[in-house]
């Protein structure tokens, strides 16, 4: 592989942004809720919302991402049931990703879902449910983990999603429970102007096991916008575990705005699977507060881009307390003007001793338009501690062409092969053949598409 | 009984002539041997007939099955029956030893035939299993990355390997000796030996005579400044063991650069 690191030059860029505001309004907030606690949190997530600005460029988070062609004042939630007027999620996509069946599946759809899961995981007094639902029945247990993970104040589309949130998955599991069976839940957004607006809460007790796959998804529609802010707050327990799987194919038209953190406490472990293939554009905030002693958090990320796709992820790893591991590894391609961002941060916190932090990001770009841009980051203030980094921006190398054309293999396999290895290691850090699958799938449509174009 | 001939192949890179005219044939059955000091253009040949996009033939054709090659891009080169050993074997990280093998026996199957759906999994492993066992490879060695921290001795092995599984008709060896130790060669040099037949028809390109006391060539061909200058049988070899190449660039006047 042909790697040179890429040097980022850093402008000041001054203009300020004009988009024309939200039309939503304070009545579409559901207050009727059991708890001051979740009535509270949403009020003040709506006075955040009011209150924050749209992100600007002069922001760093915001610098490489341009969201001035949001339609933002067109955008209107969905009324309830409105799915049945939409076009239905396709069959492949709630077919099990993992092992022959699911122990639960979530269905989430414009003003509507479906759940369901396996009574024995029920009577153990597993939770997985729709928000709507857990936000009536255990306003208590959501409690445990609403807006402790992600604040209203984290920026605008997290206010947003705090606030009015309609859809949303709450997954429970009690003390010392083991799921083996993973759980699966789909959100499936078309349709033209609509804000998919969605939370996702997870909390796990101490000592439990999970593994949870959470895809979005929806149909290419070109020419309009839809909108999606969606929050992710995840609680792991003293000694839990969680494989955590998430699939991002939204189609064309999606504009993409997400915040995420994953608390996992002491002796907890986090296996965290990234994949993103779709939306128009993305900004994500993909954070692991490693906040107990001994606390293991591992990301492994992959992005491919093509056509005018803008994805944009910012992934922090925080190391708050001693003994603790992160492990993060992103990896994307770029095809055609398409354009990536990956930033990322190791922050050790004072006297967090005996920390092991590692982040790489390695890009293969595939067209002489597509751009890659990778920002490392470490801050750390402790001094006993083992932190290292890596970041390339590479092209295929011409001489690994040509090997395998006097193997017989014409250049289009050539390079489509070279892509396929170049994902590899991250393939091999996913433990479910399906989800494998529907990655490798996503990379062949999208180099088919790429040598149609060439 | 195909042949593969070279004709007044005339090459450059960058503008600058590498090859002068060189003229050969090798017929299928037949080991050849080209040996010359460095630099007189011996890997540029065998890039050359494998159609690397670097080398401008500025001269001449190389006729094999009824077309001129030179016309043909690498891929279809290589379907046709001509195997290149590479001297500095190309890493592909992520790809395994299997895998690859695997693309390029597809890649000949489709070229056959559009519809073909590829080698059934247990054939494949049933040929790849029989050619490892005749190089006296680890099974394991299938799952690696291809050339992927591979030490040199093994660069080469899977490069004999993939000429084992790929069954050429002509095989060029570019410097197949260089960097091996006298084990390695010699494991090395038995796989090709094991390889050849009435069908294979071999150009092994060395600087030292000693990868020919494993692999006996019928033709040696001595290459000076870009031509072929001297043909002879297996003695020719021995000769510019004891001798050096002295005494050509003396015959041939040939100043040193």
């Amino acid at each position: 592989m042909n790697e040179t690191p890429r040097i980022v030059t850093r402008g000041r860029r001054s203009e300020t942004i004009e988009i024309p505001e939200f039309t939503f309004t304070r009545e579409m907030m559901n207050l009727d809720l059991p708890g001051e606690t979740l009535v509270e949190y949403r009020r003040n997530a709506w006075e955040a919302f009011q209150r924050l600005p749209f992100p600007t460029p002069r922001e760093e988070a915001w610098r490489r991402t341009d969201i001035r062609g949001l339609h933002a004042n067109r955008f209107r939630l969905p009324r309830r049931d409105e799915y049945l007027d939409l076009p239905p999620a396709p069959e492949r996509l709630l077919a099990p990703l993992a092992g022959s069946s699911h122990g639960g599946e979530i269905l989430l759809m414009a003003g509507g879902s479906q759940v369901r899961l396996d009574n024995d995981l029920a009577s153990q007094g597993v939770i997985f449910t729709d928000l709507e639902t857990a936000l009536y029945h255990y306003p208590d247990l959501v409690s445990k983990i609403i807006g402790k993970a992600v604040k209203p104040e984290d920026g605008k589309f997290a206010a947003l999603a705090g606030a009015l949130a309609q859809t949303g998955v709450f997954l429970y599991v009690p003390r010392g429970v083991k799921v083996s069976a993973p759980l699966h839940s789909l959100l499936w957004g078309p349709g033209d102007h609509l804000a998919y607006l969605s939370h996702l809460l997870v909390y796990l007790e101490e000592g439990t096991e999970v593994t949870y796959l959470h895809e979005s998804a929806s149909p290419n529609e070109p020419d309009t916008q839809t909108l999606h802010c969606g929050n992710v707050e995840v609680y792991i327990g003293p000694g839990a575990k969680l494989t955590f799987v998430e699939l991002q194919s939204w189609g064309e038209s999606v504009w993409n705005f997400t915040h995420e953190r994953v608390i996992v406490d002491q002796q907890a472990s986090l296996d965290w699977v990234f994949g993103a293939v779709g939306s128009h554009l993305t900004k994500n905030f993909s954070e692991i507060d490693l906040v107990g002693e001994g606390a293991v958090g591992k990301m492994s990320g992959f992005y491919f881009t093509d056509h005018d796709q803008h994805l944009d992820h910012d992934t922090q790893q925080n190391h708050l307390a001693s003994h603790t591991t992160s492990d993060l590894l992103f990896k994307g391609a770029l095809l055609h003007e398409s354009r990536s961002v990956w930033q990322g941060m190791i922050y050790v916190a004072p006297g967090a001793q005996k920390t092991d932090g590692y982040q790489a990001n390695r890009n293969l770009v595939l067209s002489r338009k597509a751009r890659a841009d990778s920002i490392p980051g470490l801050e750390i203030l402790a001094d006993d501690v083992r932190c290292t980094h890596g970041a390339t921006v590479g092209k295929i190398d011409e001489e690994q062409i040509f090997y395998m054309m006097a193997r017989g293999i014409p250049r289009k396999i050539a390079e489509r092969t070279i892509v396929g290895g170049f994902f590899d290691p991250i393939m091999q850090r996913i433990p479910f053949e399906g989800v494998r699958q529907r990655f490798e799938e996503a990379i062949e449509a999208k180099m088919a598409v790429f040598e149609e174009d060439n | 009984m195909a042949a593969l001939e070279i004709k007044n192949l005339h090459v450059s890179i960058e503008g600058k002539e590498i090859l002068k005219g060189v003229n050969l044939t090798i017929n299928q059955g037949e080991v050849h041997a080209i040996m010359g000091p460095n630099g007189t253009g011996k890997s540029t040949l065998a890039y050359t007939l494998m159609g690397h996009p670097s080398y401008q033939v500025t001269q001449g054709e190389v006729w094999y099955k009824g077309q001129n090659i030179l016309e043909l891009e690498p891929d279809e080169r290589s379907r046709l029956g001509i195997f290149l050993a590479f001297q500095y074997p190309v890493a592909i990280p992520g790809v395994t030893v299997a895998n690859f093998l695997r693309t390029a026996l597809n890649a000949r199957r489709r070229a056959e035939n559009p519809e073909d759906k590829g080698i059934p999994i247990l054939e494949f492993r049933k040929l790849i299993r029989s050619k490892m066992e005749l190089l006296k490879m680890d099974p394991e060695f299938a799952g690696r990355y291809l050339n992927d921290g591979f030490s040199g001795g093994e660069k080469k092995r899977a490069e004999i390997l993939q000429m084992a599984v790929l069954q050429p008709e002509i095989a060029i060896l570019d410097e197949t000796d260089s960097g091996l130790d006298i084990d390695a060669l010699r494991i090395v040099s038995e796989g090709v030996n094991a390889l050849r037949g009435p069908n294979l028809g071999v150009l092994v390109i060395t600087h030292y005579q000693r990868i020919l006391n494993y692999i006996q060539p019928d033709f040696v061909h001595i290459m000076l400044d870009g031509r072929i200058v001297e043909s002879g049988g297996a003695d020719l070899a021995l000769h510019l063991e004891e001798h050096g190449y002295e005494w050509v660039r003396e015959k041939y006047e040939v100043v040193e650069s």
